[in-house]
């Protein structure tokens, strides 16, 4: 199991809710730190890789289940 | 870091079904680390001048169920414009511009608008933006 250093709620959030918190959050953190977002708008499937290939995030894990989307950010 | 990519949108219209895709394109563009210039001209200023973006409705006859539309936005959960706005400015990637002859046109003054607005330019300005830029938008 990987150690997280922020999570992030995104449940029950649209387009660009999710995206405009990703950014605001990951903002404050440090270089190499991980984050997780769990997400149900369907759009963020595409959306936080977009978003990570602009912003230079690397995307380490995506899982869903029950339409709950999970993500595990490392970033920049 | 390389240089950051360039959005320029032409804001012509003051509706809210038009400020709607603006403010979520310019937020999310900004959330994406590219610099978002919006250039607010014609029926777009009304939207940049103070409690402009509350007075915005749907257009035409459709305006009648502006009330309804902004229920159904905030059930979902949907920022108000308002709200949008902030969270533009908050990625302090996306700079607003109005436009100077719509100004002298529709007698908007300096006063009259937010205090967002960075700078007050024309035309010219606005292209030598878009021409730099990756995206491109009138809406």
């Amino acid at each position: 199991m990987v150690n997280i250093d922020v999570e992030l709620d995104c449940k029950g959030m649209y387009c660009p809710m999710p995206i405009v918190k990703l950014k605001k959050a990951t903002k404050i953190m440090e270089s190499g730190q991980l984050l997780k977002l769990v997400a149900t708008d369907p759009g963020s499937v595409r959306d936080v890789p977009a978003w990570a290939k602009k912003t230079g995030a690397e995307i380490i894990e995506t899982t869903e289940s029950d339409g709950e989307y999970e993500f595990i950010i490392k970033v920049s | 870091m390389t240089e950051k990519m360039k959005h320029a949108y032409v804001v012509h219209s003051g509706t809210l079904d038009k400020l709607y895709p603006v403010f979520m394109l310019a937020s999310t563009g900004g959330a994406m680390d590219a610099e978002v210039h919006l250039f607010f001209t014609f029926w777009g200023l009304d939207a940049v001048k103070k409690g402009g973006l509350d007075k915005a409705k749907l257009p035409g006859i459709m305006s009648v169920g502006t009330g309804m539309m902004k229920g159904k936005i905030k059930k979902v959960g949907v920022p108000s414009l308002p709200e949008l706005l902030k969270m533009c400015r908050d990625t302090e990637n996306v700079k607003i511009y109005a436009c100077s002859t719509t100004m002298a046109m529709m007698d908007v003054k300096e006063e009259d608008l937010i205090d967002e607005v960075d700078e007050i330019v024309g035309a010219a300005t606005f292209l030598d933006l878009a021409m730099d830029a990756q995206v491109q938008m009138f809406i």
